[in-house]
């Protein structure tokens, strides 16, 4: 049995040991298969170093396109918000307003008044020469169709150049507004109450009024600014012949305008303002000129004038309140022997806006252009009215008016008005 | 000599008179139209000296439609940079007043206006926007539907600036409640 069991160990062992030692040869198949392998191995390896290489310049590339890519967007956003903001700086602007108007009057000295017209038809002008040298203008026609015998009038209100002198200061020569009064300077039609401009301020101070000459403007303090004008002045003295051959002769106020067309220069006019707007919604303002000669020396009588004006604008929420007193003193004989030496006029309008869109307002106003005589001479008129703005540069206006004329007389009706300014 | 000679002598000295006041004026004066702060110095003062980094808002879509209902036309840049931090953003816009563009800076902190600032001011009227007696109307002022939640009380002859400083704290506020809060 032992021995049975020895030669099985035996058989066992020379089995195993035949399995677990090939032959010289086996073993030199085997490496060279494991040669070849290695050299595929060797090949793969080679062609993936190749294709990262490919990648990689292929992702270098990619990257390199995305940067070029959003330089370009940006390079495309920049030109495109630079083109938009040169166009936005132009140095040349345009701007203007316009108004029509209906009256319905009816008048106790029989001058009704049923008419349509479009009262004012303005372009403005202006070019920036350099930050700090600009020309502006206001070419305006009025009442549609000018020329001879025709109701209107083609007029140059403004063209002046003006310069900063500094950050606070600046100097205008050319045409321009004279610093007075609330609506001469600031009248395009959504700005205002009422269809026709203020009787006040048209007859006494006379808006719209306009001279040549210079003017240096500037801010004295935080909200207190003032405006010194050396200009043309008026020439009020007018000689009309009546039918029976006598003369008239008047001095008043708003026919002095000489609206810088061949004027006569012979005495100029000084004009200071102050003014106040160191509260927000609040302007409180005074203005004075003094005129050497109201009639252009073209009558020995006329003597010297004084105007002094003076308002107050008040627009805090909702309510507004406008107050203007504006008075001229003629000192020289002609004007005192026909009442002409004091001419004066004031107005208060409390205003109301009911929303962004419409407001409504109420005006008094008294004026008198022969205030120096013992006569009945004075007028007074009340305005009620709403403006409904459609747009806040857009106007539509309904007003009553109901005037007393000197010596009993009335002019009474409504006013529609359509107003536009950009 | 007669009177009307004498008024002339007069009125000449009074004028040289006014002249010469003038001049003094314009000799001693400093501060006023032009650059007031830089934007930079705006930024540092309100994060005090530690600008974040800016980021974009850009002007498309909803946003843009918005904007354009906000100023009345179409804001003059596709992209609007604000900085932000923690507790606030900081805007710097422009808007034409009546025909230059004047450059704003609004802070605004929990949906209300901190401060604005007129950083650049172009125009030749309507400078007197930039005191603090007007821009302090805008403080804590928020918007209801794209809407000023009050009324600001403008300034005689500068109308059109006023409507400008209006429009761009509408248009911060605006911006601020759109993209900042997500």
């Amino acid at each position: 049995m032992t021995f049975n069991k020895t030669i099985l160990a035996v058989s066992l062992m020379a089995a195993a040991s035949a399995q677990a030692a090939p032959s010289n040869e086996e073993i030199w198949q085997k490496l060279l298969k494991m040669q070849e392998q290695m050299a595929d191995v060797q090949q793969q390896n080679q062609q993936l170093k190749v294709e990262n290489e490919t990648l990689k310049t292929k992702v270098e590339a990619t990257e390199q396109v995305a940067i070029e890519a959003n330089e370009a967007a940006e390079a495309l956003v920049e030109a495109t918000e630079g083109a938009v903001q040169a166009a936005s700086l132009n140095k040349t602007s345009i701007g203007g307003y316009g108004e029509l108007h209906y009256n319905n009057l009816e008048d106790e000295d029989g001058k009704d008044k049923k008419a349509i017209d479009f009262h004012r038809f303005v372009l403005y002008f202006g070019h920036e020469f350099t930050n700090n040298l600009r020309f502006f203008s206001e070419l305006e026609l009025e009442h549609s169709l000018a020329g001879e015998g025709k109701p209107g009038e083609v007029e140059l209100e403004q063209a002046y150049i003006e310069y900063d002198i500094n950050e606070q200061h600046r100097v205008k020569g050319g045409l321009f507004l004279t610093p007075v009064g609330i609506i001469n300077e600031t009248h395009e039609p959504n700005t205002f109450y009422g269809t026709e401009r203020n009787p006040v301020e048209k007859n006494i101070i006379p808006a719209t009024w306009w001279a040549a000459g210079t003017m240096f403007s500037g801010e004295l303090a935080q909200g207190f600014s003032y405006d010194v004008a050396v200009t043309s002045g008026l020439k009020s003295y007018k000689k009309t012949t009546k039918d029976d051959g006598t003369d008239v002769i008047t001095y008043k106020i708003r026919d002095g305008r000489q609206k810088v067309a061949k004027a006569i220069a012979e005495d100029l006019a000084y004009t200071g303002r102050l003014k106040w707007t160191a509260m927000p919604g609040v302007e409180l303002a005074v203005t004075a000129q003094y005129q050497e000669n109201m009639s252009q020396s073209t009558d020995a009588t006329a003597g010297s004038g004084t105007l002094i004006e003076t308002h107050a604008v008040v627009q805090r929420g909702d309510f507004g309140l406008r107050a203007l007193y504006a008075t001229w003193d003629l000192d020289g004989t002609g004007p005192k022997a026909t009442g002409y030496d004091e001419q004066t006029g004031w107005y208060i309008e409390p205003s109301y806006r009911i929303s962004d869109y419409f407001g409504v307002f109420a005006r008094y106003n008294e004026w008198d252009n022969q205030a120096g005589n013992n006569a009945d001479t004075e007028y007074d008129q009340i305005d009620l009215g709403v403006n409904w703005w459609p747009h806040k540069d857009v106007v539509v206006k309904l007003d009553y008016q109901a005037q007393d004329k000197p010596k009993g007389g009335e002019s009474d009706g409504f006013n529609i008005g359509l107003g536009y300014q950009f | 000599m007669n009177m009307a000679r004498l008024y002339k002598i007069n009125s000449i000295n009074l004028v040289t008179k006014l002249l010469g006041i003038i001049l003094f004026m314009i000799a001693f004066s400093v501060d006023a139209r032009g650059v007031y702060q830089t934007d930079k110095d705006f930024l540092s003062e309100a994060f005090n000296n530690e600008i974040p980094k800016s980021k974009v808002v850009w002007n498309k879509g909803q946003i843009r439609e918005n904007i354009s209902s906000i100023l009345g036309h179409d804001y003059a840049s596709l992209r609007i940079r604000y900085w932000q931090d923690s507790s606030q953003s900081s805007w710097i816009l422009e808007e034409v007043g009546k025909e230059k563009p004047i450059t704003f800076g609004v802070t605004i902190a929990n949906g209300k206006v901190e401060y604005v600032k007129v950083l650049t001011y172009r125009e030749s009227r309507g400078e007197e926007i930039r005191y603090p007696a007007f821009t302090g109307q805008f403080q804590q002022a928020e918007i209801n539907d794209n809407r000023l939640n009050r009324q600001i009380d403008g300034i005689s002859g500068a109308t059109m600036s006023v409507r400008a400083m209006t429009a761009v704290v509408t248009l911060a506020l605006y911006l601020t409640e759109t993209t900042v809060i997500e």
